[in-house]
């Protein structure tokens, strides 16, 4: 048996449709069947509520007099793409205030427009015969705007990595704050009832769909950005008119150490057609599959610490080589549970009909990573190869000498199987001078806790690393933890600058 | 439950907790301390049913008690409940009930204020 998308409508408009949420499906089958279910229920509603930065709006603001054609422009000191004609702007979510920094930007602009609070515009122009003015401020409300369109290239994650940190320091992510050492895992996703994970080959989700964006109509453009539907990590690129937008599913947020980005809430109804698609929104939090993937490594492509359902994730802990760690979300669950109970009642009101898509979105791609021409430069590329260093057992004199001999300042220290356990400096020698240096050892002064580096890591951890712990110099290490290497801050620094000259 | 205690110059020289766990045979949990050249705090928790005593004998020894009530200003308005805070926070103040709604469970914080920047909504903040 099949429905058709017009009987479906039909009794939208006429308010015998059976909408239910995609939290309750799975019951719904598992209580009437496939069948039954397709019978029963007309319409699935899927919600999501997250911070979503790849989102902004374009804005048109009329003419002046006399006019000017802005080449850029600023909303409440956020800076707006303007290299769109004369009298257009796009702002982007994640762009930071040239004031403010972090704490305003892009997102809480959109927000503001939104709640009715009125923005100031400033703009810059070259002048021209036809736009002959340089300069403008003005303030604006949301409502004197010809046209203030959302666009968002990548919303909607079918599926996103959840995060922990394995390294010794925490670190400020765009999935939060991140304990080191395991300290707790952070995921994002509403799901059971994340849109794209109740229609995982995207035959009802595709281009000209209506949805529920932000509190207001909206519709799916079509592939997101990143889009990688082949790995189960599709994206959708979806537009909506921001003058029909509510604040309430429209929250700015702002990611200590990381930036700011857009809380947005998005729900899809999915018309029940047949019984494919009560099969898919049949899925339960344990059927939804992610990774943990270790944030301490600054990489693309990060380690997978295991795999786990959003069941887990949900739970409040997650168990990690027999240690239960707890977990947080970026996104918000109750505020998913809203949007698709809101567009529940749209649906049931009468007033919000489906459609099919007028065109699907392939579900073969795969996104790839940037081709890079110019490798960014390795440790190993910028090294000093010729280090010198000493063993354990020597005297303090010893090392004063290999300090003096070898003009640096930095001895890495080596056991008997040539590993390194310590690191000496011209500081540390000095201070033995103190007490007694002639009858110490190297192993009593040095320290033991050294920061370390492998000759494959990129130039920009290296430099990242020498900042954080505040020292000048890292030996590079090879998987044995021998020393065959050490990188110096001078050096580093040389490289930096001839890079941003050329 | 747990007392804020401040503490002047003077009497920071003195073993004044261990002294009144001794008088008292109270056991006092300190969780969190500050102390300085000037003046120190002390943040305990005790059994509820000993908190007269506690106070008044510290009192007594010129330390000001305060009780810790309110501790987390909570910013309903810019909170979405999204959980940010349930991982961060080491005394577990904040849990979701069975719909996902923050619960917060103030008498449980120690003021450490992790969660504060860990809020993305910046919806957290601590009483001074």
């Amino acid at each position: 048996m099949e429905k058709s998308i017009d009987e479906i409508n039909r009794k939208i408009r006429d308010g015998s449709a059976v909408v239910v949420t995609a939290e309750d499906m799975p019951d719904i089958v598992s209580e009437l069947g496939e069948e039954g279910a397709l019978l029963e229920v007309d319409v699935v509603t899927t919600g999501t509520f997250g911070a979503m930065c790849s989102s902004g709006a374009f804005l048109n603001f009329g003419h002046a007099d006399p006019p000017i054609r802005m080449e850029r422009v600023w909303l409440n000191d956020v800076e707006a793409y303007a290299g769109i004609a004369a009298v257009d702007a796009y702002i982007g979510a994640t762009q930071e205030s040239t004031t403010e920094g972090i704490n305003y930007g892009g997102a809480h602009v959109i927000e503001d427009l939104v709640s009715g609070k009125q923005i100031e515009l400033r703009a810059i122009s070259k002048g021209t015969d036809c736009y002959p003015r340089r300069t403008i401020t003005t303030d604006l409300l949301l409502e004197d705007l010809n046209q203030a369109v959302m666009v968002n290239p990548r919303n909607a994650y079918q599926c996103y990595n959840a995060a922990t940190n394995r390294s010794d320091r925490t670190l400020n992510t765009y999935m939060g704050t991140l304990l080191s050492n395991n300290g707790n895992i952070s995921y994002s996703g509403a799901g059971l009832l994340s849109p794209i994970a109740n229609d995982p080959h995207l035959s009802l989700i595709g281009s000209g769909v209506p949805i529920f964006l932000g509190g207001g109509r909206g519709v799916i453009v079509g592939e997101g950005t990143q889009s990688s539907p082949a790995s189960g990590f599709s994206t959708l690129m979806v537009s909506g008119d921001l003058k029909s937008m509510n604040p309430e599913y429209l929250r700015a947020a702002s990611i200590t150490g990381y930036g700011v980005s857009l809380y947005v809430g998005l729900g899809i109804p999915l018309p029940v057609v047949n019984l494919d698609v009560v099969r898919n929104t049949s899925v339960r939090d344990e059927d939804l599959i992610t990774s943990i993937v270790d944030y301490g490594v600054p990489r693309r492509d990060r380690p997978v610490v295991q795999t786990v359902t959003y069941a887990e994730l949900k739970s409040g802990s997650v168990e990690i080589n027999g240690e239960m760690i707890r977990t947080s979300s970026m996104s918000s669950y109750s505020r998913a549970k809203d949007v698709a109970l809101e567009v529940k009642r749209l649906v049931e009101e009468g007033s919000y009909t489906l459609a099919l898509p007028t065109l699907r979105i392939t579900t073969e791609k795969r996104s790839h990573p940037m081709r890079e021409t110019k490798q960014t430069p390795r440790v190993r590329e910028i090294m000093n190869p010729a280090v010198v260093t000493i063993t354990e057992d020597e005297s303090v004199k010893t090392a004063a000498r290999k300090l003096l001999k070898g003009e640096t300042n930095h001895l890495p220290v080596i056991d008997a199987n040539k590993k390194l356990v310590g690191i000496i400096t011209t500081y540390d020698v000095s201070k033995s001078v103190l007490l007694d240096g002639d009858s110490l050892k190297v192993s009593e002064i040095m320290s033991r806790k050294v920061i370390v580096i492998t000759p494959d890591e990129a130039v920009d951890v290296a430099a990242m690393r020498l900042e954080q712990h505040n020292i000048s110099a890292l030996p590079v290490v090879n998987s044995e933890y021998h020393v065959i290497g050490i990188l110096n801050a001078v050096d580093l620094g040389k490289l930096f600058s001839k890079r941003w000259q050329s | 439950m747990k007392l804020f205690l401040t503490i002047q110059r003077e009497a920071l020289k003195r073993p004044l907790i261990a002294q009144v766990v001794l008088e008292t045979g109270v056991l006092i949990n300190v969780e969190r301390a500050h102390i300085d050249s000037n003046e120190g705090w002390v943040l305990i928790d005790i059994p509820e049913k000993d908190m007269e005593q506690i106070s008044n004998r510290l009192t007594e020894l010129g330390v000001e008690v305060k009780k810790l009530e309110n501790a987390i200003l909570h910013d309903e308005h810019e909170c979405v409940e999204c959980g940010a805070c349930l991982s961060i926070c080491p005394q577990e103040v904040f849990s979701f009930d069975s719909d996902f709604h923050l619960v917060i469970r103030e008498e449980r914080c120690i003021l450490c204020g992790r969660c504060v920047p860990a809020c993305p909504h910046q919806a957290l903040s601590i009483r001074q």
